[in-house]
């Protein structure tokens, strides 16, 4: 029955291009899984799409332990040498965010030094692709980690946390600071304590350019960061604070700011001076801060200059809305749209038990039986799907090129850092299965369905473009997808004239949409 | 049957044979004019663009933000509008010549009455239209319930994502504009495709995503042959407004689309700078849609422009505005009843001010819209209820 016309074909027809390519090393492994539904549908759910190899890998360890694993993954990166090698070669991995952002700062001052306006412009150019470029090695080195890392739930709660707190490339130096933003403050914590993440992204530059608190002083207040914190990053709108909170919050916030590069530090008389924080790039001015008294959430907060950010920040993560708020976003995103009120309590209370530990929460979210019945059905987002259907297509076989993914997620307006306002992209499915969302989707999958797409042509002129097909039939899908298939997809298979158009067809498949 | 309309259908014709299994639309019996709405999303600076020029306190407030009153002699000031208000200059080539024209109209302290002063709340609250108190459904957006009140209208959001405001009811087209590419599934794959979605909540999204992506591509690819001819073509929201006219003047009826960048907290500049660039490029955008939908097409199209709420009337510490209430709505188009502004006004002071802040909301967005939706499509009082329920229209004689 499930050896139909179709699948040998196309597997036959597979096998033949890629011989004549010299290219099939993924092709060694092909025995038969072990692994149940269930268990496969789990794998595609905690990870970026599965692969033969991480079912190989869940095989090995068992469903359970490797689950475990997964919520506690120790430290280090664990990646294949040649994905490894291409992060270390990567700009960002050879110069700090400190000296990118000193070094084009003082470059910038240069520039606006030169009297030729062409010879400006084109110093100005130059400087927006030096930023472009650093942009471009964050979104790359997060791709190589999310198709290839072992620790892939890590990797999917560092996407979803860079979501939750959100920062958009396009303002300012953004660009020169997103990556050591996820590398730095948010993927260290990304299953740790969500205290410890909220005041690590309070504490980067790249939060404060963002939302505009490095522009937060006395007697020049700006409540922007202050309203998105509660509004976005905790508690949640309507969840009680008032507009009064907003503005205590932001007198709280004056003061925290980013340094002012290749500038003189401030000065501070002796009374001052105990409480200026320097630490990186991230300052404390107390010369910018009011240290009158707050009333903030009905806490009085006595002026005491950083001290003051540190109690705010433990009464917001203590707030039963911010549990509450938290929980409602991770199971939207783990478990598709609607996640049912029970569940959602049963993980808020893990928050507030556990002080918001992130991994307990998950672990609660994992043990009910809503989330196993869930497994299989939630629409997959853009960056869910192309790096699903990447990672479906060459598994460990690594590619040399993220530049046509980035396009991709781009196309499909879930870009990585491009999220121009704070509230992030969209958890809920009806934000991305429109119509001209479907049809960028199928447009893509016959890109990536066709041939290497670029995913094998090295950055550079003249490097030649490494021959590779994408393999979508291989053990897993024979003995984990194939069976699963309904018959429309099954027929509409059969149809297929040619291996890139099956694997076309595959990528559209209703079943392919889904995790 | 207008000209309009036939080559509507012969649009139509051709699309079909390209797609095997989408659906066939019925030839519209149009009772009513185009409507493109045109939400600015980030609350853009009301107080800024359309400027009460008799209020000493806009001067006293804005001590770096504000626009000179009207002086002919300087490029930098306000362009004058009636004795109260003025127009943001950088907006003298593209939108006050539709006012000179009696093609617009603005709407000023008009809003909502959710005092939240958050983007994506306020958002939402305008675009489902529905009342604040009560449950709400985000499954049901005003557009939406519009469309489903309209006869023979074609609804399409020019949008990457699909807005909540057309959300319930039919599945309404979304397709973004910036990047329109020659199709690479072929029509057998498009129709094996739609196979698979058969009876799947997906279908009609499928075939709707392929029907539109062939209609857009095939108005638009002459365009995009001329354009590739031309030295200069349009750039940014431009090009996306040109090609919505292109769009609208032919195939769509009912149309939504959003602009972003308009949250300035922080060094908005003044007659120039950031908001200034931004409004050139909106100008420009709408003026624009204007020319290529061309004069007959003008006369039958109305344009309105939403924002989610003003911003603090005072400017902040950073030469910047923060979040507010009240904001002013354009409606333009050639029916309009133009170059006047419509609806209550307060004088504006510190004792008008809403919680000593930001402009009062004095014209409901949903009075507003239904009136207007009442007076354009005759609509009766029991549509005009299921577009905007438990909101009474005002009736501000705008077309």
């Amino acid at each position: 029955m499930r050896k139909s016309v179709s699948r040998s074909l196309g597997g036959a027809a597979c096998v033949l291009v890629l011989g004549a390519l010299g290219a099939g090393p993924a092709l060694a492994d092909s025995a038969p899984l072990a692994l149940g539904p269930h268990d496969l549908a789990l794998l595609d759910r905690i990870t970026w799409g599965s692969t033969p190899a991480s079912a190989a890998e869940m095989e090995r360890l068992g469903a359970k332990r490797w689950l475990q694993d997964q919520l506690h993954p120790g430290g280090g990166d664990r990646l294949p040498p040649a994905a490894q090698a291409q992060i270390d070669a990567l700009p960002i991995s050879h110069e700090s965010m400190a000296d990118a952002v000193t070094r084009i700062d003082a470059e910038t001052k240069v520039d606006n030094q030169i009297t030729d306006p062409a010879a400006k412009q084109a110093a100005q150019k130059t400087r927006q692709q030096e930023m472009n470029e650093l942009g471009k090695a964050a979104a790359a080195r997060s791709l190589l980690r999310d198709l290839y890392s072992q620790d892939q739930l890590k990797e999917q709660l560092t996407w979803f946390w860079m979501n939750h707190f959100n920062v958009h490339l396009g303002k300012r130096d953004i660009r020169a600071m997103v990556g050591d933003y996820e590398d730095h403050a948010v993927r260290p914590r990304a299953l740790g304590h969500f205290r410890d993440l909220l005041e690590a992204t309070l504490r980067h530059p790249a939060m404060l350019r963002y939302l505009d608190n490095d522009q937060n002083a006395a007697g020049h207040i700006n409540e922007n960061y202050a309203r998105e914190i509660m509004e976005l990053h905790t508690m949640g709108v309507g969840s009680g604070y008032t507009q009064q909170d907003v503005q205590e919050l932001a007198r709280i916030l004056t003061g925290v700011g980013v340094v002012n590069v290749n500038r003189e530090p401030p000065r501070f008389g002796p009374a001052k001076q105990a409480f200026y924080i320097r630490d990186g790039l991230f300052e404390f001015n107390p010369n910018r801060h009011d240290f009158g008294d707050k009333m903030f959430l009905g806490h009085l907060i006595h002026g005491s200059g950083y001290g003051e950010v540190r109690q705010a920040l433990d009464i917001l993560a203590r707030e039963p809305a911010t549990a509450h708020h938290v929980s409602l976003q991770l199971a939207t995103y783990f478990m598709g749209d609607d996640p049912p009120a029970a569940v959602v309590d049963k993980m808020a209370r893990t928050f507030q038990s556990s002080g918001g530990d992130i991994a307990k929460v998950l672990q609660t979210l994992f043990e009910t039986r809503e989330f196993d019945r869930s497994l299989g059905t939630a629409f997959k987002d853009p960056v869910h799907y192309g790096v699903s259907a990447v990672r479906a297509a060459y598994d460990q076989r690594v590619i040399v090129n993220t530049t046509p993914l980035q396009n991709w997620l781009n196309r499909m307006a879930e870009g990585l850092y491009n999220h121009q306002t704070p509230d992030g992209y969209a958890l809920a499915s009806a934000a991305w299965s429109g119509p001209g969302q479907m049809a960028a989707r199928f447009e893509i999958a016959r890109q990536i369905g066709s041939g290497s797409a670029g995913l094998f042509r090295p950055d550079g002129q003249g490097a030649p473009d490494q021959p590779a097909f994408p393999l979508l039939q291989n053990a897993l899908y024979f003995s984990g997808i194939d069976p699963s298939l309904s018959d429309p997809t099954r027929a509409a298979l059969g149809q297929a004239v040619s291996p890139q158009d099956w694997n076309t067809l595959f990528l559209s498949s209703p079943e392919f949409m889904r995790r | 049957m207008t000209n309009l309309d036939r080559r509507h259908i012969l649009t139509l014709g051709a699309a079909a044979s390209l797609t095997t299994a989408g659906r066939v639309w019925a030839a519209p019996t149009r009772n009513g004019p185009r409507i493109l709405v045109v939400f600015l999303r980030g609350a853009y600076d009301a107080a800024n663009v359309v400027i009460p020029v008799s209020s000493d306190f806009y001067y006293q407030s804005r001590p770096t933000l504000q626009i000179a009153r009207p002086d002919p002699a300087n490029p930098d000031a306000a362009l004058p509008l009636d004795a109260d208000w003025g127009l943001h200059p950088a907006l003298a080539s593209t939108l006050y010549p539709l006012w000179q024209k009696r093609q617009a109209v603005f709407v000023p302290f008009a809003g909502t009455d959710d005092l939240s002063r958050s983007h994506f709340e306020t958002q939402d609250v305008i675009e489902m239209g529905q009342p604040l108190q009560g449950q709400r459904n985000f499954g049901s957006g005003f557009m939406s319930r519009l469309y489903g009140v309209l006869n023979g209208a074609r609804p399409i959001a020019f949008t990457d994502q699909p807005p909540l405001t057309f959300r319930g009811g039919a599945q309404v087209p979304n397709i973004g504009l910036s990047q329109v590419n020659k199709p690479g599934v072929d029509d057998r794959q498009a129709r094996l495709i739609q196979d698979m979605y058969k009876g799947q909540a997906l279908a009609q999204s499928v075939s709707e995503g392929f029907q539109v992506r062939d209609e857009v591509y095939q108005t638009l690819s002459a365009e995009m042959q001329e354009a590739n001819r031309d030295a200069i073509s349009a750039k940014g929201f431009e090009l996306s407004t040109r090609r919505i006219a292109r769009l609208m003047k032919t195939d769509y009826t009912l149309g939504f689309v959003d602009v972003g960048g308009w949250d300035t907290h922080v060094n908005q500049g003044a007659a120039k700078g950031y908001l200034a660039d931004r409004l050139s490029e909106l100008g420009r955008g709408l003026a624009g849609f204007v020319d290529e939908i061309g004069p007959e097409a003008w006369n039958d199209t109305l344009v309105v422009v939403v924002s989610e709420f003003g911003r603090t009337f005072r400017e902040n510490g950073n030469r910047g505005t923060d979040h507010g209430h009240g904001s002013v709505y354009w409606v333009l188009g050639g029916p309009v009843k133009g170059g006047r502004l419509a609806g209550d006004q307060a004088r504006v002071d510190a004792a008008s001010l809403n919680q000593g802040r930001d402009y009062p909301v004095l014209t409901d967005y949903r009075a507003l819209l239904g009136g207007l939706f009442q007076r354009a499509y005759g609509l009766d009082r029991g549509q005009l209820d299921t577009v905007f329920p438990q909101a009474a229209p005002k009736d501000l004689q705008i077309v």
